[in-house]
């Protein structure tokens, strides 16, 4: 038995499980959460019909999709047609494996190479895309998988750019160096490097085209992109994809720039009552659903959440334990983290209307890049001159990431201008 | 794969329809593409004819108003303004004030929810979703006031030929003023959402640019003109009703590309909300009905065009009438079918996303297109 | 329902020749009473029931640059209305158009109506509308079964559309159209609806079985 659990195979096969478990449970419910909010800032509910609240709306998506017919088009390139949505999922899914998600023994494995190794898995999944909207043999998704190529081929380079400079103040390429170092300079990378982080958010959202560079998909124009021709279980392997590499994309920026697990001001000792948080947090979800259940008229709706709110006293008794607390932190606070990027993701969805695919190479190429690269210079000079100190960079990235972004949109800006259309 | 596939050719032609997502009903628009460049459209309509014209040639004058309501099936009560002048006019019958005033004022709210509901799909087309439920929660106050009045919401069939069926009820002036209180503010609020949104200015300044005189020549009209800059509106020009005894502004714009027709409408907005304050104060208790007699029969050998300011352009009404109770023919001229015709004009030159953009700012509803 | 009309009263007598948008009349039949002739029911004075000879100095000038072309020139309710004859519609419309003839540079309608036991059976109907004098114009072209109508897509762009449909649901071939087809119809129709004498078992049941599976009428 004891053997079992300390040979590596097993032990990692087991950690493979709960977090694919657990990154499914997620996405699921990533999904109703984008829905939820996106709901209450439109003024309107969302999801209501499906358990108390809608809380058992993924399940009823998710059966749904499975259930449904599985179209292949008649002229379709049928085994690349078939095979592409795994390609991208599979993609989307084991880059989870390198993300530390707590201090210790909660990765999957650290490899030294952890960055790389992320960065060359995600962009697989373009593969997925690309081939599914040439293997659909349809002109919408054709024009929606080469939009997200080219996308992804540009956004890529910005992020890239975003994330080396940040590898130059941890120096390394391993995730769980780049979070310890930023306890050790006791600031997380986004205060010494906040232009970087900007560049790098706005990146990650083109990257999991998403609103406002969600043009691949972009249902007004293309009817649906490169999924047009994709229906029900395949169809979701696309769906499942995208929301995974939008918590790739969190979890990223998170390990990256905000700190990955640590918890927020964490070398400062006297706000150990920070630590409670994940107790007060359960607690309070806790009173939260009591009082959607006190609402409810329903009497089973009422019985469901008094027994969520059961089930969140009882959870956070057991997280009060101070050995699962002190465990279990790291955790709590990724996951609070990822959750805020998410949100903001799902923000941007209700505020910004779409690019257009010139804008949007634009912006990638010349916005983001110069300014990235601007960054980089300034933070490697920085290094070299001043050190690791932190008012000396943040003041310098400041300044040059402010500079350069004035520079590069002056010339577009211009005072309303309207460009004439080019001649055919 | 041995077969030829369309990925063969150098210009690609896909068809925009009539099953799309921003073609706004069933419009089907061919385009020739290089790469995701425009080259040349041809729009292809009809999916919804219903043959209007024919139906009103065998049906009384009256029994023909309700058909009208279901072209622009957004703006039901303009349609049937239009057509209960247009026959009014045709018989040389005169409206109670009373009757004016509540048409008018109804009138405006159409126009508003019109506009509200071209703005939340624009604004959908070009990927913003949530302007579409700030809108429709307005468009739909507005609705509630049409169902208090005369017991529908969209095909309403709220005017007869010579007045009106039904009095206003008690509460009609305090919903349409509590109405347009909020509504000012709530412009505000999609203005916020859009007006100096950097993606939303770049997505629609210099796109879809409609030069006053090619629209002109186009035979354009409504918010597309006005975006023109051709300052005209028959409201004004050749005002019906009492709208010669009102004030309003007709708001144009000076480059005519879809941020100004934007700008237009958002506007118009406005001055209705300020029309209809207007008409709200000069209601006044009277009769709602002019005289005409229960058989509505024209002179033989007349005919008369008559055409209003509807929310999408000019919307105009040729009767003929031979004597009979039946007209011998109506000519309703759609605004939609005559702006789509800039379509091609507009869009060659610009991208795929932006046909979209430019569908959505001629602001077309295919009922009355197709007719 | 073909019932037919006669052509209008060629410049009727002036009687009581009020003012074009005339007071109401009560165009009463009383509902007891079926009678066809109504007015003889109404009460004096009668305002005009119907269209009136339209003197203006347009119509001085288009007779005169256009002897024997114009023709019919009447006003109903204040809306003037001449007929043209096709040959000199080009012309004519060139004419409108231009600052002398009023610079009717907006075609606002164009459509038809079918009077089938006429010689010329179907008249098209031009809506004009002229910025400059805030008027509108109706002109009028009288076309027999199968004779081209000159397009005036020349003179008002807008008109392609117009002509499309009015040859759709007509049948009245406009030469010089770039590009005359059916508009709103399937390509394939027979048959142009808006004629008196179609209807609704008269159309092309053939192509509805073939295309859409189901009878005509169904």
């Amino acid at each position: 038995m004891q053997f079992l659990f300390r040979h590596p195979l097993i032990l990692s096969s087991i950690k493979i499980l709960v977090v694919f478990m657990a990154l499914s449970g997620v996405v699921a419910y990533l999904v109703y959460m984008e829905r939820k909010v996106l709901a209450f800032m439109q003024a309107r509910l969302g999801p209501m019909r499906v358990g108390p609240w809608g809380l058992l709306q993924p399940i009823a998506d998710g059966l749904k999709l499975l259930l449904k017919e599985d179209i292949v088009p008649a002229r379709a390139d049928k085994a690349v047609f078939l095979l592409s949505p795994v390609i991208s999922l599979v993609a989307a899914f084991s880059v989870f494996a390198a993300i530390p998600y707590g201090p210790g023994g909660w990765t999957i494995t650290n490899p030294n190479i952890g960055i790389l190794l992320i960065l060359g898995l995600s962009s697989l999944g373009i593969y997925g895309i690309i081939l599914g909207g040439w293997a659909s043999n349809s002109h919408y998704p054709l024009i929606g998988s080469l939009r997200s190529a080219a996308q992804l081929v540009s956004y890529e380079v910005a992020a890239g750019i975003a994330v080396v400079s940040v590898l130059l103040i941890a120096n390394s390429l391993s995730l769980v160096v780049i979070v310890n170092r930023q306890q050790q300079m006791g600031v997380w990378n986004v205060f010494l490097n906040p232009v970087a982080f900007v560049v790098y958010l706005i990146a990650g959202v083109a990257e999991t085209n998403r609103n406002p560079f969600d043009l691949p998909e972009a249902e007004s124009e293309l009817t649906g992109g490169f999924h047009t021709e994709y229906s029900g279980f395949r169809f979701s392997l696309y769906f499942l994809a995208e929301y995974t590499n939008m918590v790739l994309i969190s979890s990223l920026a998170v390990v990256l720039f905000l700190g990955g697990w640590l918890r927020p001001f964490s070398s400062l000792r006297w706000l150990w009552p920070l630590d409670y948080a994940p107790v007060v947090a359960l607690v309070g979800a806790g009173a939260f659903v009591l009082w959607l259940g006190l609402q409810s008229r329903v009497r089973g709706e009422r019985m469901f959440f008094a027994a969520l709110a059961i089930l969140c006293a009882a959870l956070a008794g057991v997280v009060g334990i101070p050995l699962v607390l002190s465990s279990i932190q790291g955790v709590f606070w990724l996951t609070v983290k990822v959750l805020a990027v998410l949100y903001a993701f799902i923000w941007y969805r209700a505020t910004f209307p779409r690019y257009r695919f010139d804008q949007l190479m634009t912006v990638g190429w010349r916005r983001l890049i110069p300014v990235a690269l601007s960054s980089l210079i300034v933070t490697a000079t920085m290094l070299i001159w001043t050190g690791y100190r932190v008012v000396p960079l943040l003041a310098a990235n400041l300044l040059a990431g402010i500079l350069t972004a004035w520079m590069v949109s002056v010339r577009g800006a211009g005072n309303r201008s309207r460009p004439t259309r080019e001649a055919i | 794969m041995t077969e030829t596939t369309f990925l063969d050719a150098n210009e690609l032609v896909i068809n925009m329809g009539p099953q799309h997502p921003a073609t706004h009903g069933v419009l089907r628009v061919k385009l020739k593409l290089s790469g995701e460049r425009v080259l040349g459209s041809e729009c292809v309509i009809g999916y919804l004819h219903r043959g209007v014209e024919k139906i009103a040639e065998n049906r009384t004058y009256a029994q023909f108003a309700p058909y009208t309501d279901r072209m622009d099936y957004v703006a039901g009560v303009t349609n049937g303004m239009g057509y209960c002048e247009a026959v009014e006019k045709l018989l040389g019958v005169e409206l109670p004030p009373r009757a004016q005033w509540t048409r008018m004022t109804l009138a405006e709210l159409q126009r508003i929810a019109s506009h509200l509901l071209w703005l939340g799909t624009h604004a959908l087309d070009l990927g913003a979703i949530t302007p579409l439920f700030y809108t429709f929660r307005e468009r739909e106050e507005i609705l509630s006031i049409f169902e208090n009045y005369c017991g529908a919401r969209l095909t309403t069939h709220a005017f007869r030929i010579g007045g009106l069926q039904y009095d206003l009820y008690d509460e009609f002036e305090n919903d349409i003023r509590k109405f347009c209180d909020d509504f000012l503010l709530k412009i505000d609020e999609y203005e916020q959402l859009l007006t100096t949104n950097r993606i939303w200015m770049g997505r629609t300044q210099g796109v879809g640019i409609l030069s006053a005189e090619d629209a002109i020549a186009l035979g354009v009209t409504g918010p597309v003109l006005r975006g023109s800059g051709v300052r005209w509106d028959l409201r004004k020009a050749q005002p019906y009703e009492a709208y010669d005894k009102v004030e309003f502004d007709v708001p144009i714009g000076e480059h005519g590309d879809t941020y100004d027709r934007y700008l237009v409408r958002i506007r118009e907005m406005r001055q209705s909300v300020r029309i209809i304050r207007q008409c709200l104060e000069r209601l006044e208790p009277g009769p709602i009905f002019g005289k005409v007699g229960k058989v509505i029969k024209p002179p033989a050998g007349t005919e008369v065009y008559h055409s209003i300011e509807g929310p999408k352009g000019e919307l105009g009404y040729y009767v003929v009438s031979d004597g009979t109770v039946n007209p011998y023919r109506v000519r309703i001229r759609p605004p939609s079918f005559v702006n789509l015709q800039a379509l091609d004009k507009m869009i060659r030159g610009h991208l795929v996303a932006d046909v979209v953009a430019i569908i959505g700012t001629i602001d077309i509803v295919l009922g009355e297109v197709d007719r | 329902m073909t019932d037919e009309l006669k052509s209008p009263p060629p410049g009727g007598p002036a009687e009581a020749a009020g003012p074009p948008t005339a007071p109401p009349i009560p165009a009463v039949t009383p509902p007891a009473q079926k009678q066809n002739d109504a007015p003889s029911l109404k009460p004096a004075p009668k305002p005009s029931v119907k269209p009136e000879p339209w003197v203006s100095p347009l119509v001085e000038a288009l007779q005169e640059r256009f002897p024997g072309a114009v023709s019919d020139c009447l006003i109903f309710r204040g809306q003037p209305y001449f007929s043209v004859r096709g040959e000199e519609l080009i012309a004519v419309a060139e004419f409108l158009t231009s600052g002398e003839g009023g610079s009717y540079v907006f075609l606002t309608d164009l459509t038809a109506v079918d009077y089938p036991k006429r010689e010329k059976r179907f008249e098209i109907v031009y809506q004009l509308y002229s910025f400059a004098r805030n008027d509108r114009l109706r002109m009028k072209v009288l076309a027999a079964d199968g004779e081209k109508v000159p397009s005036v897509t020349g003179v008002w762009a807008g008109a392609n559309w117009l002509e499309r449909e009015v040859y759709d649901l007509f049948g009245v071939v406009f030469d010089g159209h770039p590009d005359l087809k059916r508009i709103l119809l399937p390509d394939g129709w027979t048959g142009h609806p808006l004629r008196k004498d179609y209807d609704i078992l008269r159309q092309d049941t053939a192509w509805v079985r073939a295309n859409l599976k189901i009878e005509s009428g169904q």
